[in-house]
């Protein structure tokens, strides 16, 4: 059944229906109970499930990731909200060293079926130490799962089968998406995790991209359109595993390739992309392979350097008229 | 880069064998090219310093590519030196621009679809010196019908093979041939080296190759017709005789090189300059004049056998010669019946140039010396 809610509501209600389906399942992060969650996802929930199963805990990320992942291998299905992916890097030595690794160091005896969330993304004036973009960092780990929902429909079926898998998942969610509109059905068999989706068909170029980029891409698609280029966008949704077979099928379709990520170029994601490409399909492109990402500085605080530096419509529209020889 | 042949528009400056500073006399070979000839050397054609070398090695260059600059010792020159060099930075950027023009990019989907399709990619103009698919489909659009799945021949690239390939045809098509044959006994002169020879050690031995050349060099001065080249419908007679040796190469093809000025080389020298540049042609170390000078060839398949040689005359040239196997024939002299050392002499001559007359008389003249071979020496 299909309704228009917002992108914070979408996850709301994935979290509320897991936790009425399933007991256990529980939420604890920074300010997820009596604030309602620093990006007010968690708002009335404590109401509903009490602090049993609403917990605030201390500011310690390791901490509280830590006993996430002692509850998932104890048979809890834990969801760990780090405020912001910035504050993750508090948590890295769990999430690296213990949540990805301890299936395999136990010899196959104990997964983590943990589910961590965290919003992630620039473009709010945090300036260069809360603003960071790093999905790609962790999709560098094997053991990981990383999911980046961009709609709604998303944003309500990622965390559904983030629990459902037996291995630590972690989902960013872009901050300036909370408030995005779109509509959910509930109804629909969710697109499992490593699906990659082509959200819009184009002969022309394909745009790959993932989270918040996804609509600063159709933006620019808007305006491309208008000049008569018929760009496939595909909105990868998971950084790892990756779709490598729906990336190429668009690539054997198009033969031009751009990506946009908000990560740096160095050592990117899209850098991770773009090596695939090259081993799976190179003789299937017609023009190198460009990329819009951020500027490779500390993200700036002042609006007008930052919006600069994030990628942004007319960007691609530049990149993407390069590649195609049109100016 | 010196134009090293008629036909030649570029070539790969190998090594240089002078750095800058260094000092250099008219005649001193400074680089080796690669040619689709072969190695050839670079002579210098001034006294003077090397100030700059332009061309990094192993680059490719056209022809009339300034290689490097010479600082002359002449006065004249030094003055007007800040000058040239400007302009030959100047033309130093251009031969850059080019020689990164020269990789033709080809995307790789394109050259894939160019495969598939049977379209030509030499065919197609780049786009900011790139191929892209779109253009490879039009052009496939444009052939009217897809020709039938060939064989694929392996198609062998030789730069030698070409550069014959060129010259033969262009022969064949502009220079209207005639062709004479004449036997000739050659136990006379065989006999004449025979005794020469005894008092030799092996290497200063003449070989009837030598004889041969030395008599095709005298009767060539009697008939100086046949020496020299057809140019812009001209008939142009040359006073120095510079026949081309017809050289097989050990991995395939074949070199004429100069023997250059023969008319001044006696039958000692002559056996000596023949060593000599057999051994330089099979290493690949000609010079750049025996490369261009050949005033007429001269082509011995007798090794193998073969009795009659009817070649075809290198352009601008106006004749090829042509020596066969020397064998054992029956020869009629006087009365008696005997047998001799025979050989078939041929001559191929441009008839533009000549008539078959002048063949006949060289041939002629060929058969006199090679009976009286103490005059060839």
């Amino acid at each position: 059944m299909d309704n228009i809610i917002t992108y914070r509501e979408a996850v709301r209600e994935s979290i509320r229906k897991a936790m009425q389906e399933d007991e256990r399942v529980f939420l604890m992060g920074e300010d997820v109970g009596h604030y309602g969650g620093c990006f007010a996802v968690s708002k009335g929930l404590l109401d509903e499930f009490t602090d049993k199963r609403i917990i605030d805990t201390p500011l310690s990320e390791s901490a509280f990731t830590g006993a996430g992942i002692g509850a998932a291998m104890n048979g809890m299905r834990p969801i760990v909200e780090i405020m912001t992916v910035n504050f993750s890097l508090l948590a890295l030595d769990q999430i690296m060293n213990n949540a990805a690794t301890l299936l395999y160091m136990s010899g196959g005896q104990f997964n983590v079926p943990l589910v961590i969330r965290m919003a992630t993304g620039g473009g709010k004036q945090l300036g260069a130490q809360h603003s960071h973009s790093l999905e790609g960092w962790f999709a560098h780990i094997p053991g990981l799962k990383v999911l980046t929902p961009a709609t709604v429909q998303d944003a309500y079926d990622m965390l559904t089968l983030a629990l459902a898998d037996p291995d630590p998942v972690l989902i960013f969610e872009n901050s300036l998406l909370y408030n995005s509109k779109g509509s959910l059905d509930t109804k629909v068999t969710p697109l499992a995790i490593g699906k990659a989706q082509v959200y819009k068909e184009g002969k022309d170029i394909t745009i790959l991209t993932y989270g918040i980029n996804l609509f600063k891409v159709l933006e620019a698609v808007e305006s491309l359109e208008k000049e008569g280029i018929a760009v496939e966008v595909i909105d990868l949704r998971s950084l790892r595993p990756l779709d490598d077979e729906t990336i190429m099928k668009s690539i054997k379709k198009t033969h031009k390739v751009i990506i946009v990520d908000e990560g740096w170029k160095s050592g990117s994601i899209s850098a991770e992309i773009m090596a695939r490409i090259n081993e799976q399909a190179f003789y299937e492109l017609d023009t190198p392979m460009a990329r819009v990402c951020t500027v490779e500085v500390p993200l700036p605080f002042a609006k007008h350097l930052e919006d600069e530096a994030l990628p942004h419509a007319k960007k691609i529209v530049d990149v993407v008229k390069k590649v195609m020889g049109v100016s | 880069m010196p134009s090293l042949g008629a036909d030649m528009e570029s070539a790969i400056l190998m090594e240089w064998l002078v750095k800058e500073g260094d000092r250099v006399t008219k005649g001193q070979v400074i680089a080796e090219v690669e040619t689709s000839k072969g190695v050839i050397e670079i002579e210098v054609f001034e006294d003077g310093v090397i100030e700059k070398l332009l061309v990094e090695e192993e680059t490719e260059c056209k022809v009339g590519v300034v290689l490097a600059i010479i600082n002359s010792d002449s006065e004249e020159v030094s003055q007007v030196k800040v000058e040239s060099e400007e302009k030959i930075v100047e033309s130093q950027k251009e031969l850059v621009v080019e020689t990164e023009n020269e990789r033709l990019k080809i995307s790789p989907i394109a050259r894939k679809k160019a495969d598939e399709l049977g379209v030509d990619l030499t065919k197609i103009e780049p786009i900011n010196g790139v191929i892209h698919l779109s253009q490879v489909e039009a052009m496939s659009k444009t052939i009217s019908k897809i020709p039938e799945k060939k064989e694929k021949v392996k198609k062998e690239k030789n730069g030698m093979r070409q550069a014959i390939a060129a010259a033969m045809s262009k022969s064949n098509s502009e220079i209207p041939h005639y062709y004479l044959s004449t036997s000739i006994n050659m136990t006379p002169a065989l006999n004449y080296l025979a005794e020469l020879n005894k008092e030799r050690s092996i290497k200063e031995r003449i070989l009837p190759v030598a004889i041969l050349i030395r008599g095709v060099v005298l009767s060539l001065k009697e008939t100086p017709q046949l020496n020299g080249f057809w140019l812009d419908d001209e008939h142009q007679i040359s006073q120095e005789i510079h026949p081309g040796i017809a050289i097989a190469l050990r991995k395939g093809g074949l070199m004429t090189p100069a023997l250059l000025d023969a008319q001044n080389l006696g039958l000692n020298d002559t056996m000596n300059s023949l060593s000599d540049l057999i051994s330089r042609t099979r290493t690949g170390k000609l010079r750049a004049s025996e490369m261009t000078k050949q005033t007429i060839t001269i082509t011995n398949l007798g090794d193998l056998g073969v009795e009659s040689v009817y070649g075809v005359i290198y352009p601008p040239q106006l004749a090829v010669v042509g020596l066969g196997a020397i064998v054992d024939s029956p020869w009629a002299e006087g009365d008696t019946l005997c047998v001799r050392k025979v050989m078939q002499a041929t001559i191929a001559g441009d008839h533009r140039a000549t008539d078959g007359r002048i063949g006949a008389q060289f041939l002629d003249k060929l058969n006199q010396f090679l009976q009286k071979p103490e005059e060839l020496v």
